[in-house]
C-alpha cells in the first residue's frame, strides 16, 4: 500500500515537475488519484492525479472552463448538491477516500472549508454569520463564542472595522469586507483545508492585497488551495501551481519553476500570455 | 438629431403617455371604490355600537360584534391550517423537487387550485364535511378558507425560495450544514419578506370570501365562539344585509365592508413595518 502510493507520487512528480524535489518530501494532505468528473454526459476532468501538500498554498491556474473550479469542488463534495454531477476516482484525506458514496458530506465539509468567488454573507448579523457555522458542530458558552468570533474576525483582518457593529446585518458591509467575513466564517469552524475559489475576482486591489496577506498568514495552520484567473496572484501567494487545460492536468510543480522554467510548451504559452 | 433617435423619442413619449393613463385609470377606480366605501360606511364605523352589539333584527339598533369575532376566528383558523401546509409544500417544490415530475405535477395542480372559483371550494367542503356531520359549522368554514390559503402560499413560497441564489445554499453547505438547517436558518431568512407577503396576500384574499362560507359556516345571529356550530362572519352578514330592503341593515353592511378593508390594510402595514425593521 505504502509503496504503491509512493510510486504514484513519484510518477506524478516525474511527469510534471522534475526540478522540484520539495514536493516529494512534503506530507500530502490531499491525494487525488485518477479523478474523472462528469456534468451529466460531459466529462469535465480527465484522469487527474496530484498531491496537495500540507500547510502550503497550492494554486490552480488555467483558462476558463479548464476544470480548475470543478476540481476544487470535488474536494468538499460540493457537486453532491447536484444529482446530475458525479466523480470517479479517489480524493484521499487522512487515508480515507472522500468520494465514497456513504461518506457523510457534512462532516467532510466541516473539515474542508470553502470560500467562493462572490461574497455570500448569510442574511443575519455579522456575529451570527460566524457563530452559525461554529454552532453546527460545537456547543460553546457565550464567552467562548464571543472569543471565537473575535479571533476569527481578527484573523481575517476585519475585527477593527466591525467590532462596534457586530449586530448589524452582514449585508451592510462592502464587497471586500463581506469576502473577509466569509473567510472569517470559514476559519471559525477550524477546518484543516481551506478551498478558495477565485476569492478576489470581485474585489478591488486593496481588498485583494489584504486577502493575499491573509492567505500567507493562514498557511501556518491550514492547507490552502486557491483557484485563480490572475497569474500574478498565483505567483505571489502560492508555493505550488497546477496548470490545467481542457480538463487535464498539464503541469504541476513548485510555483517558481512553473513560472520561471515551465517544462511544457502549453504552460509557457499560457503564462506568457500567448494563449488563454 | 438623427431620424432613428427622433423616432425612438417619439415612441418613448407615446408609450409613457399610455402607461401614465393606465395608472390613472386604475387608481381612479380604486379611489372611487375606497371613497364610496368610507363615505357610506364611515358613519357606521364611527359608532361604538358596531363593535359590541350583535347583528340586529330589522328595525332594531345593533352592531357587528358577533360577525367581527366570527370572521377573526375563521380567518385565523383558516390561515393557521393553510399556512404550514402551504409553506412546507412550497419548500418541497423549491428545495427538493425542483423540476422532477412530482414537483411539476404538483405545481400544475396547485395553479389549477389557485384559479379555482371559491364557490367550488365551498361546495366541495359542503359535500365532504357539512353533509357528513349534518350541520354547518365554523370548522367547515375554516377548512374552506384553508383550501384557498394553501395554493397562494405554495406558489409564493416556491417562487420566493427560487429567488434565493444557489451561491447562498452552496456557502451554507460548505460549512458542513445539513440541508434542513440550511433551509430553516438561511434560505427561509433570505426569502422571509416574500413568504410573509404571500401569507398576507392569502389573508387578504380570504377576508372577503363569501361564497365558500355560505356553504360551510353559514351565519349566526348570536354571539358564538363554538367552532362546531354555524358561525357569524362579516362577508355573509354583508351579503345578507346588503340584499335586504332595510336602511339600517344597509348601513351596517357598509360599515362591515369598510371594516374588512381597513383591517386588511392595517395588517399589511403592521406586518411590513415589523419585518422591515428586522431585515
Amino acid at each position: 500500500m505504502e509503496t504503491a502510493t509512493n510510486r504514484l507520487i513519484r510518477t506524478t512528480v516525474r511527469t510534471s515537475a522534475t526540478a522540484t524535489p520539495a514536493l516529494h518530501d512534503l506530507s500530502p494532505k490531499l491525494q487525488v488519484r485518477g479523478l474523472n468528473f462528469f456534468y451529466g454526459a460531459y466529462q469535465a476532468l480527465r484522469n487527474i492525479t496530484l498531491d496537495i501538500p500540507e500547510h502550503k498554498v497550492t494554486a490552480f491556474i488555467g483558462p476558463s472552463g479548464c476544470g480548475k473550479s470543478t476540481l476544487l469542488r470535488t474536494f468538499n463534495r460540493m457537486y453532491s448538491l447536484y444529482p446530475e454531477q458525479r466523480a470517479e476516482g479517489e480524493v484521499v484525506i487522512d487515508g480515507e477516500n472522500l468520494l465514497t458514496r456513504n461518506r457523510d458530506v457534512s462532516l467532510i465539509r466541516a473539515k474542508i472549508g470553502m470560500v467562493f468567488q462572490k461574497p455570500t454573507p448569510f442574511p443575519m448579523s455579522i456575529y451570527d454569520n460566524i457563530s452559525f457555522g461554529v454552532r453546527l458542530y460545537e456547543r460553546l458558552s457565550k464567552r467562548e463564542m464571543d472569543d471565537r468570533v473575535e479571533k476569527a474576525l481578527t484573523r481575517a483582518g476585519l475585527w477593527q472595522e466591525v467590532r462596534n457593529k457586530l449586530h448589524q446585518s452582514g449585508n451592510s458591509l462592502s464587497g471586500g469586507q463581506q469576502q473577509r467575513l466569509c473567510i472569517a466564517r470559514c476559519i471559525a469552524i477550524q477546518p484543516e483545508v481551506l478551498l478558495l475559489d477565485e476569492p478576489c475576482s470581485a474585489l478591488d486591489p486593496i481588498s485583494t492585497a489584504r486577502i493575499e496577506e491573509l492567505i500567507h498568514e493562514l498557511k501556518s495552520d491550514y492547507t490552502v488551495v486557491i483557484v485563480t484567473h490572475n497569474m500574478q496572484q498565483a505567483a505571489r501567494v502560492s508555493d505550488f501551481t497546477a496548470y490545467m487545460y481542457l480538463g487535464e492536468l498539464i503541469e504541476y510543480g513548485a510555483t517558481d519553476s512553473i513560472f520561471i522554467k515551465p517544462q511544457r510548451k502549453e504552460t509557457e504559452d499560457y503564462i506568457t500570455g500567448r494563449f488563454g | 438629431m438623427n431620424a432613428i433617435y427622433r423616432g425612438r423619442k417619439r415612441t418613448n413619449l407615446i408609450l409613457l403617455t399610455v402607461s401614465g393613463f393606465t395608472v390613472v385609470f386604475g387608481l381612479f377606480w380604486l379611489a372611487w371604490i375606497l371613497g364610496t366605501l368610507f363615505y357610506e360606511g364611515g358613519h357606521a364605523l364611527a359608532r361604538a355600537t358596531l363593535y359590541y352589539q350583535m347583528t340586529p333584527p330589522p328595525g332594531a339598533d345593533g352592531g357587528l360584534a358577533n360577525a367581527i369575532v366570527g370572521s377573526a376566528l375563521l380567518i385565523s383558523m383558516g390561515t393557521l391550517l393553510g399556512t404550514p401546509i402551504g409553506i412546507l409544500a412550497g419548500t418541497y417544490l423549491a428545495e427538493f423537487g425542483k423540476s422532477n415530475w412530482l414537483a411539476n405535477a404538483t405545481r400544475f395542480l396547485n395553479d389549477v387550485l389557485l384559479s379555482a372559483p371559491s364557490i367550488v371550494i365551498g361546495l366541495f367542503v359542503y359535500s365532504i364535511y357539512v353533509v357528513q356531520v349534518k350541520h354547518f359549522s365554523g370548522w367547515a368554514g375554516a377548512l374552506a378558507l384553508a383550501l384557498i390559503v394553501i395554493p397562494v402560499v405554495v406558489r409564493t413560497t416556491d417562487d420566493m425560495l427560487k429567488l434565493v441564489p444557489n451561491s447562498l445554499r452552496e456557502a451554507t453547505a460548505a460549512l458542513g450544514c445539513p440541508p434542513w438547517k440550511m433551509i430553516v436558518f438561511v434560505t427561509y431568512r433570505a426569502a422571509r419578506t416574500g413568504i410573509i407577503t404571500g401569507i398576507l396576500l392569502a389573508v387578504a384574499r380570504i377576508s372577503g370570501e363569501t361564497a365558500p362560507l355560505l356553504f360551510t359556516s353559514l351565519n349566526n345571529q348570536f354571539w358564538s365562539l363554538n367552532m362546531n356550530a354555524p358561525m357569524s362572519n362579516l362577508p355573509t352578514v354583508i351579503f345578507q344585509f346588503a340584499m335586504s330592503p332595510y336602511q339600517d341593515w344597509h348601513r351596517l353592511a357598509w360599515g362591515g365592508a369598510a371594516l374588512i378593508t381597513l383591517a386588511v390594510l392595517l395588517l399589511n402595514i403592521v406586518a411590513r413595518s415589523l419585518f422591515r425593521r428586522t431585515d
